[in-house]
C-alpha cells in the first residue's frame, strides 16, 4: 500500500506531467484566469514568437483591476486603464479565450467569478498572474499566482514548471463566538504565524471552524493564505462544496457529475499523512480582529490597544513596527475602538461575495453612515450585485448612505479612481494594509465586513460581539 | 533573458523588513502593457517627495549608490502582490541581484524568469553584508553564481544555495517555454490520459 498522502499531494501527484531526476515537475494547468493587468506582456511574448494559446477552452478571462466602479456604459475613462483593457479584449479575441467585458453581467473580481460560474472545480489546478489565486483552494483545488512569464508559459504550453512546496496543516477547532468570521480567523492565523510563516508551504485548513464555514467563507480564508506567505492554501471538498458547485454553468452535468464526484470524494488528507508544520487555534476564544500596522500580520482583537513597538527585542522587527505606526498615525497603548475613521471600503475579493453584502447590511439596516465618514460598497461581481439587488441589500446600503457601486477590485489596490486620500483612516475588507495601498499615505485597517459596516455607523472601531446600534 | 553569470557592483542596503511588492512597484505603474520603463517607478514613494523631486534619504539616491546593481534588503523580500513588474522594475533600474534572509515565494520565481538572482542567507551574513553594503561606492561586492559565491570588498567571501535547474537556466539565459515545448509529446500524452480519467477537467 502506498503512504499516507496530504490533499496537496494527491492533487499534485494527479497533475504530474514530467518530473526530473532534480524534482523539478511540468504541472498540468486546467483551468487559467487572466486579467487586463498581468496579461499584456504574456501576449505579447506569443506574438513576438510566433506561438498560439494551447488550450484556451481552458482560459478565462475578465476585466477588474482597472475598471472604475462608477457608470461604464460610456467606456473606461482613464486612458491607460482604457489601454489595458481594450488590449485584453483583442488578446482575447486574437488567441480565442472567452472573455467577459465590463458591461457583462457575469463581469467581477476574477476570484469571485471563477467560482460563479463552476470554472473552479475541485481537484484542479488553477493558476491566475495574480496572488489572490488561493482563493480558489477553498474547493479543494491547487491554486495559486503566478508572474507574467509563467502566465506566457501556461498560455503557450498549459504546464507549469514548479516544485513541491511542503505541506503545513492549520487546525482550527471548536465553534465561532457570534461577531467572529471567517476573515476574523484568517487574520488571527496570519497574526500567529506571521507573513512569512507560510512561506515554501501549501497550507491545509482542518478542523470544525472550516468544515462549518460555507463557501463565501472558505475563500475568504484561502484568499489569505498568501499574505501568510503561502502560495497556496486548500479545504478539503465536501458535501457544502458540491452543493455550491452543482449546477454552475461551467460544472459537469449528468453522467460527467457523478464520475466528477466519485473522484472528488477521494480528495482528503490521509490518516497518518505527515505535515512539515502544523499550527493549532482554538476557534471559540477568537474574537474580532483589527489590523493597526502595514503588514496584515500586525493584527489585534478588537478589544485590545495599539501595542507598544518598544517591547519588541528583535531590531529589526522593533524598527518595522515603529515605522508601522508612525505611518498609521497611531500611538502606542491607544484603544483600538478609540480610532476614529474616515473611510469605509466593502469589497474585494477577500470580502465581496453575497454572504459579506449580507452580513454588513445586517448591521447597517435602519442606520446611517456617520457623518464626515464615507462607506463605498463595491460588489465582487455583476451577479453578486444583482442578488444583492434582488434582496434589497443595495436599498438598506443607499438609505444608509453607502455608495453602492459596480463590481471590480476598486479601492483594494486602488488602480481605478477609488482611493484613499494621504492620512485618510480607512476600514476595510480587503486583504492588504501595506503602505499606500490603497492610496499615497492612505491608512488601511484589515476587518471583516460587519466590523467595517459598524464601524461606517459608529465612524469608529466597534466590537461586533456588543453591537447595539450607533451611541 | 539575459544570462546571469558574475556581477560585480556596488551594494545598496535596504534594512527595511517585508518589503512587499506594492512598495517596490505601486499600483500607478501597473497600467503599461510593455515590460519595460519600469525603472522610474521603482520604490517610488520611498523615491520621490511628494513634489516629485528625489528623496535624499532614500539609499537608491544618494550619490554613493545611484549606479548599485545590488540590494541588500532584510527578511521576507518581495511578499504581496505576484506583479512581475516588481523585477521588471529592479531591472530597469539597473538591479541584478537581491539578497536577504528569505524572499517571497512568486517573487523568488519571477526573479529567475527575468535574469535576476535572488540570494538567501543567513542573518548573520546579512548583517556582514550590510555593513559591506553601508561604505556607499566602496561596497563593491562580486556575486558568482558559477561558484556560488558573494565576495564583499575586503575579500571576505560567503557561499550560497540555489536550485541547480534554475541556476543552469539563469547561467545560459534559458527560454522556458522552449525548454517545456521540447517536451510537447509528454503533454499531450498526459491530455489524453486526463480526457480519458477525468473529463470535466
Amino acid at each position: 500500500m502506498s503512504a499516507p498522502r496530504t490533499l496537496y499531494d494527491k492533487i499534485f501527484d494527479d497533475h504530474i506531467v514530467d518530473r526530473q531526476e532534480d524534482g523539478t515537475c511540468l504541472l498540468y494547468i486546467d483551468r487559467h484566469l487572466v486579467h487586463e493587468v498581468t496579461s499584456p506582456q504574456a501576449f505579447e511574448g506569443l506574438r513576438v514568437a510566433g506561438r498560439r494559446v494551447h488550450a484556451p477552452t481552458k482560459t478565462l478571462a475578465v476585466v477588474d483591476h482597472n475598471v472604475q466602479t462608477t457608470d461604464r456604459r460610456f467606456g473606461i475613462e482613464d486612458p491607460e486603464s482604457r489601454m489595458q483593457v481594450e488590449t485584453l479584449a483583442e488578446n482575447a479575441r486574437d488567441f480565442g479565450i472567452e472573455y467577459f467585458n465590463e458591461l457583462d453581467k457575469r463581469q467581477g473580481i476574477v476570484h469571485v467569478i471563477g467560482p460563479e460560474q463552476g470554472f473552479t472545480l475541485p481537484g484542479t489546478t488553477i493558476v491566475c498572474g495574480d496572488s489572490h489565486t488561493s482563493t480558489h483552494g477553498a474547493f479543494g483545488a491547487l491554486a495559486h499566482g503566478i508572474g507574467t512569464s509563467e502566465v506566457e508559459h501556461v498560455l503557450a504550453t498549459q504546464t507549469l514548471i514548479q516544485k513541491k512546496s511542503k505541506n503545513m496543516r492549520v487546525t482550527v477547532d471548536g465553534k465561532l463566538p457570534d461577531g467572529v468570521t471567517a476573515k476574523d480567523v484568517t487574520l488571527a492565523i496570519i497574526g500567529t504565524t506571521g507573513t512569512a510563516g507560510g512561506t515554501g508551504f501549501v497550507i491545509e485548513y482542518a478542523g470544525e471552524v472550516f468544515r462549518n464555514l460555507s463557501m463565501e467563507g472558505r475563500m475568504t480564508v484561502c484568499n489569505m493564505s498568501i499574505e501568510g506567505g503561502a502560495r497556496a492554501g486548500m479545504v478539503a471538498p465536501d458535501e457544502t462544496t458540491f452543493a455550491y458547485v452543482k449546477d454552475r454553468p461551467r460544472a459537469p452535468k449528468g453522467a460527467a457529475w457523478d464520475a466528477a464526484l466519485r473522484y472528488w470524494d477521494t480528495l482528503h488528507t490521509d490518516d497518518g499523512a505527515f505535515f512539515d508544520k502544523e499550527v493549532r487555534l482554538d476557534g471559540a476564544s477568537l474574537p474580532p480582529i483589527v489590523s493597526w500596522g502595514t503588514s496584515p500580520e500586525d493584527v489585534i482583537s478588537v478589544e485590545g490597544l495599539v501595542p507598544d513597538p518598544d517591547l519588541i527585542t528583535d531590531e529589526g522587527k522593533r524598527e518595522a513596527k515603529k515605522r508601522a505606526l508612525a505611518y498609521m498615525g497611531l500611538t502606542a497603548g491607544t484603544r483600538i475602538t478609540d480610532i476614529a475613521i474616515d473611510k469605509v471600503f466593502i469589497g474585494s475579493c477577500t470580502n465581496a461575495r453575497i454572504e459579506d453584502l449580507r452580513a454588513a447590511a445586517q448591521i447597517v439596516a435602519g442606520h446611517t453612515v456617520r457623518e464626515g465618514v464615507s462607506g463605498m460598497i463595491v460588489p465582487g461581481s455583476g451577479l453578486v450585485k444583482l442578488q444583492a439587488e434582488a434582496e434589497g441589500l443595495d436599498a438598506i446600503f443607499k438609505a444608509a448612505g453607502f455608495d453602492w457601486r459596480e463590481p471590480g477590485c476598486s479601492m483594494c489596490l486602488a488602480m481605478n479612481a477609488d482611493k484613499l486620500g494621504p492620512e485618510e483612516r480607512c476600514a476595510s475588507t480587503s486583504n492588504r494594509n501595506f503602505e499606500g495601498r490603497q492610496g499615497f499615505k492612505g491608512r488601511t485597517h484589515l476587518v471583516s465586513p460587519a466590523m467595517a459596516a459598524a464601524a461606517a455607523i459608529a465612524g469608529r472601531f466597534v466590537d461586533i460581539r456588543q453591537w447595539r446600534g450607533p451611541v | 533573458m539575459d544570462k546571469f553569470t558574475t556581477l560585480t557592483g556596488v551594494a545598496a542596503p535596504l534594512p527595511l523588513v517585508n518589503v512587499d511588492t506594492d512598495m517596490i512597484i505601486p499600483k500607478q505603474y501597473l497600467k503599461t502593457i510593455k515590460r519595460t520603463g519600469l525603472g522610474k517607478g521603482l520604490f517610488s514613494e520611498l523615491r520621490y517627495l511628494e513634489d516629485g523631486s528625489d528623496n535624499p534619504d532614500f539609499v537608491l539616491n544618494k550619490p554613493a549608490y545611484r549606479n548599485a546593481s545590488i540590494i541588500v534588503a532584510g527578511d521576507n523580500f518581495g511578499c504581496g502582490s505576484s506583479r512581475e513588474h516588481a523585477p521588471w522594475a529592479l531591472l530597469d533600474h539597473g538591479i541584478r541581484c537581491v539578497i536577504s534572509t528569505s524572499f517571497a515565494d512568486i517573487f523568488y520565481n519571477n526573479c529567475f524568469k527575468n535574469g535576476i538572482l535572488p540570494i538567501k542567507v543567513t542573518p548573520e551574513q546579512l548583517e556582514a553584508l550590510f555593513d559591506d553594503a553601508s561604505r556607499g561606492a566602496n561596497a563593491v561586492v562580486t556575486v558568482d553564481l558559477e561558484s556560488q559565491t558573494v565576495t564583499g570588498p575586503d575579500g571576505g567571501s560567503i557561499s550560497f544555495e540555489v536550485d541547480p535547474f534554475r541556476k543552469h537556466c539563469l547561467l545560459n539565459g534559458l527560454d522556458d517555454i522552449g525548454l517545456t515545448q521540447v517536451k510537447a509529446e509528454k503533454i499531450h500524452d498526459y491530455e489524453a490520459q486526463l480526457a480519458a480519467d477525468r473529463p470535466w477537467a
